[in-house]
């Protein structure tokens, strides 16, 4: 007994060690800052503290300590995946085991993702083999247009997933949102409208909000909690990322700032962003854009195709990829090859390999309010780096060792362990169970 | 979207007034000659009425290969679809048929088209085993949604053909960005028994019969699991469970044999086809996650004396690969989906690998009018899953995985699926490595007829749907 005690408090201990950031520097790398630009070769990365302190050539790195040689493998900064709902499901079909939305809550733009996040999902372990080493998660719009209040939440698996709370409010103003406001577009604005209002009133004002709720049927569109959430919103501290597709609608949003000048808008899908990409640049609005949706699967998406995020960035337009539409947010890398791949077809616009690795590293962050700090290698930025064993935009590639904070992270989870026991078949001596 | 209907009823009172006696009438005149088939009539003049029956052609193909000239490809590198590559090879086909295959000293007629494909791959066409697209098309409204009967666990009875809308933007985009030039449309599955799947080439056409493969054998969509048993249960129905699912499917085979062996039966067109699929003329295509389940359908296939084609999204494949290639059945799988369902929890990339590992029959399928386009990624996603653990799959068994195999298992693999002499000249040319992110098709021919073209704006086909909209005629 007292040995299964002990045994019982050393495997505490282990847990709850904090993990020590290495100081890391790696040799010999076919290096990607994540800037957008071209990868260096030879190009050394240097870690201490958990931060980057060099990345270029090798020519330029300081000297002293232990270092690897990448051996010229492709060296790079972690993935940055945004509109994630990495950290709030298990299995997202099993209800209980999902809190990416609550259709059954009075509260919409008061929720607060980083609320739930749970940092041993195997979600986030799987992503974090695959490259990913920051993410914005977030709740998803139910009962109203708001979806929530998202965060931005980094990989490791300690105790202290979140890096910044309420990073973030999302709502939606396309179809979605207009079928959740009652069902119109019209009423959505309406909701909007009255939101902001009640939000505007609340500014400088503390204690209990004194607003009044706006409910339809047995549904709460907007109780005070959401408009007190929405201060921030209104006076530009939080960003405001909207989910909208059509041409008319992106046009109708980008209005929104001549009546409210301080919000500090963030463009969610936009599929008919290409028909309007003149004005979304003017107006200085990045986008996280779907990156391969092609079919006018909805009404307010007639002219998707995959050319629309090449089409953006061309007009001057910040464009990340937007990971909400994708089978799972592991696939970003594929999705910023395929943009690649459109450089090389008639008529298509897609982006080079530089643009296109920054779209799911440094821009992502950069509109997650992580510029220079998150999806970049420079000196100050997070010393999350990533060891591949091939291109990293190649269908096939995956990490061989990433480092978040300069801590090196175990990239075994449930799916390696079903691995490694069915390596074969074989239970000539014992069941499977016993083969772990 | 409710109140919407409602509004519609209420602004066109008078036409559905008008529609409703129209419906009327008709269902009078239908009621006369309805059960007519099932037996002979002698009222009136002696007339018999008969309704055709399956060996007679019904709901037949119309599908033709378009006009096509005979073409070579001289200088790519060729995936056969059966295992085997050729290096600067030459692939010439006329008459919509494969003439020869073979290296650079291939002889070809002179006076054809011949295009250089020096840096270039050709496979065959890529063939989706398990696609939705015309029964769940674009745009994605409820008035759209044709894929479930999902008014009981069994409908043999349905055909996934008559929910086919062929102007579907999706199979557009699959010929163009996936190569797809056939593929097998499903019912879904909420049902224990969907119904029959339809196999189309991937051509524009104005109809379904337009389409359909000729000759090909119709499918039978089976599904285990939670989908049944949820859709059911839910509704306080049988099946709740995963053994009421089973109850079910063995009460059903074992009405349709009792039907086969009775001379005197009506006709009864569920039976029709679960008969269909005990003479093996119809081929089962099981949706099944779990390794358990798929175990327990092989003996009820045993069972009731009917073979399973393919387990689809068989994501605990891998567990049972030595079972599965001891039963000579397909697995048609994605390779990276997972954990989205609690059946799906176990789903690991190397999949495929493991199964190939045994021997087993891999498939990559789409069930998903995005991934349809990109089959030759998730081929290579999971080639290179195998690759790190040893498994070393040359790239032409990959493309295999895409081509042939999908092709056997949907029964349609003497006609195409590889590039072989005498078979139809499904080709695609594709500017880079098909296994590699940054490579699309180029062209693709069906039948020998050139039906994309990435080079010429006005090869790519626009639906009737997408006819002055926005973005019409777009690289898509």
């Amino acid at each position: 007994m007292k040995r299964l005690l002990q045994i019982a408090v050393s495997a505490l201990a282990l847990g709850s060690a904090p993990a020590l950031a290495q100081d890391v520097t790696i040799t010999n790398a076919r290096l990607v800052l994540g800037d957008g630009g071209a990868p260096i070769e030879g190009g050394t990365v240097v870690v201490r503290g958990g931060s980057v302190v060099y990345a270029g050539p090798a020519s330029g790195a300081p000297t002293g300590g232990a270092s690897v040689d990448a051996g010229g493998a492709w060296v790079t900064p972690g993935l940055f995946a945004t509109v994630t709902s990495l950290g709030l499901s298990d299995v997202s079909a099993v209800s209980e085991s999902n809190d990416i939305s609550a259709r059954g809550t009075p509260f919409s733009a008061a929720l607060d993702t980083a609320t739930a996040i749970n940092p041993a999902s195997q979600h986030i372990l799987v992503h974090r083999a695959s490259g990913i080493t920051r993410a914005a998660t977030t709740t998803m719009p139910a009962g109203s247009i708001f979806a929530g209040q998202g965060a931005i939440i980094d990989l490791d698996g300690d105790a202290n997933p979140v890096m910044q709370a309420r990073a973030f409010q999302m709502i939606n103003l396309g179809e979605g949102g207009a079928q959740r406001a009652g069902g119109s577009r019209v009423a959505a604005y309406a909701l909007l409208s009255a939101a902001l209002r009640e939000a505007q009133a609340l500014v400088g004002k503390s204690g209990i909000p004194q607003t009044t709720e706006i409910t339809k049927d047995d549904d709460v569109l907007l109780t005070r909690f959401d408009a007190e959430a929405l201060v921030p919103v209104v006076t530009g501290r939080q960003k405001l990322y909207v989910a909208v597709e059509r041409a008319a609608d992106i046009r109708a949003v980008l209005g929104l700032k001549a009546q409210y000048p301080r919000l500090d808008m963030v463009l969610v899908g936009a599929n008919e962003g290409w028909l309007v990409a003149d004005a979304i640049a003017a107006a200085g609005v990045p986008v996280i854009a779907d990156g391969l949706t092609d079919l006018p699967e909805t009404f307010e998406q007639l002219g998707a195709t995959q050319s629309n995020a090449g089409r953006l960035a061309r007009a001057g337009v910040k464009v990340a990829l937007n990971a909400s539409t994708m089978q799972d947010p592991r696939r970003l890398q594929q999705v910023a090859g395929n943009l690649v791949a459109l450089t090389r077809m008639p008529g298509a616009t897609g982006m080079d390999w530089g643009k296109a690795f920054a779209a799911i590293s440094s821009v992502p962050a950069d509109i997650s309010g992580m510029g220079g700090k998150a999806g970049v290698l420079k000196p100050g930025a997070l010393g999350d780096v990533v060891m591949w064993d091939g291109d990293p935009l190649e269908v096939g590639s995956v990490p061989t060792r990433v480092f978040i904070g300069g801590v090196e992270q175990n990239l075994e989870n449930h799916q390696t362990g079903l691995r490694d026991r069915y390596r074969n078949l074989d239970e000539s001596a014992r069941p499977k169970a016993y083969d772990w | 979207m409710l109140s919407n209907k409602k509004l519609r009823v209420r602004l066109g009172a008078f036409a559905t007034l008008a529609s409703a006696l129209a419906l009327g009438a008709c269902a009078t005149t239908g009621t006369a000659g309805g059960t007519a088939g099932d037996a002979a009539s002698t009222e009136g003049d002696d007339k018999k009425f008969a309704a055709m029956v399956e060996s007679d052609g019904v709901f037949a193909s119309t599908y033709k290969p378009y006009p096509n000239i005979a073409t070579a490809l001289k200088g790519a590198t060729i995936y056969d679809g059966r295992g085997g590559m050729i290096e600067n090879g030459v692939i010439f086909f006329s008459g919509g048929k494969i003439v020869s295959v073979g290296g650079p000293d291939t002889p070809i007629p002179a006076d054809i088209a011949v295009f250089d494909g020096t840096g270039k791959f050709v496979t065959p066409g890529i063939i989706d085993i398990h696609s939705h697209l015309g029964d769940y098309p674009s745009p994605s409204v409820q008035a759209h949604s044709d894929g479930n009967e999902a008014t009981s666990p069994t409908t043999p009875e349905v055909w996934a053909e008559h929910s086919v809308w062929p102007q579907d933007p999706g199979f557009s985009r699959a010929l163009a960005n996936g190569g797809i030039t056939s593929l097998q449309i499903l019912p879904g599955s909420a049902n224990l028994m969907g119904g029959r799947s339809v196999t189309v080439k991937n051509v524009p056409a104005r109809t379904v019969q337009g389409m359909k493969f000729p000759a090909a054998p119709y499918g039978f969509k089976m599904a285990c699991g939670e989908n049944p048993k949820r859709v059911y249960g839910a509704r306080g129905r049988m099946p709740s469970t995963r053994m009421g699912n089973f109850a079910v499917n063995r009460e059903t085979w074992l009405g349709a044999i009792n039907y086969a062996n009775d001379p005197k039966a009506k006709r009864d067109l569920g039976k029709e086809t679960l008969v269909g699929v005990l003479k093996g003329d119809i081929l089962v295509h099981n949706h099944c996650y779990r390794a358990d389940e798929m175990a327990l359908v092989l003996d009820m296939a045993k069972e009731m004396g009917y073979k399973v084609s393919a387990f689809h999204h068989a994501v605990e494949a891998y567990k049972i690969g030595d079972l599965l290639k001891e039963n000579d059945v397909c697995s048609a799988i994605w390779a990276d989906w997972y954990g989205f369902k609690m059946e799906s929890y176990d789903g690991i990339m190397e999949n495929a690998a493991f199964l190939q590992r045994e021997g087993a029959c891999v498939v990559i399928h789409s069930d998903d009018k995005n991934d349809i386009q990109r089959l030759n990624q998730e081929a290579a996603k999971a080639q290179a899953a195998g690759l790190r653990l040893g498994i070393d799959i040359p790239d032409a068994t990959a493309i295999q995985w895409i081509t042939y195999n999908a092709a056997k298992a949907m029964g349609i693999e003497d006609m195409t699926g590889s590039l072989e002499v005498g078979k139809m000249a499904d080709v695609v040319l594709w500017n880079g490595d098909p296994l590699s992110v940054y490579s699309r098709p180029e062209k693709v021919w069906i039948d020998g007829a050139l039906m994309f073209d990435a080079t010429n704006p006005k090869m790519r086909p626009v639906s009737d749907f997408e006819l002055g909209q926005p973005g019409e005629g777009d690289v898509k």
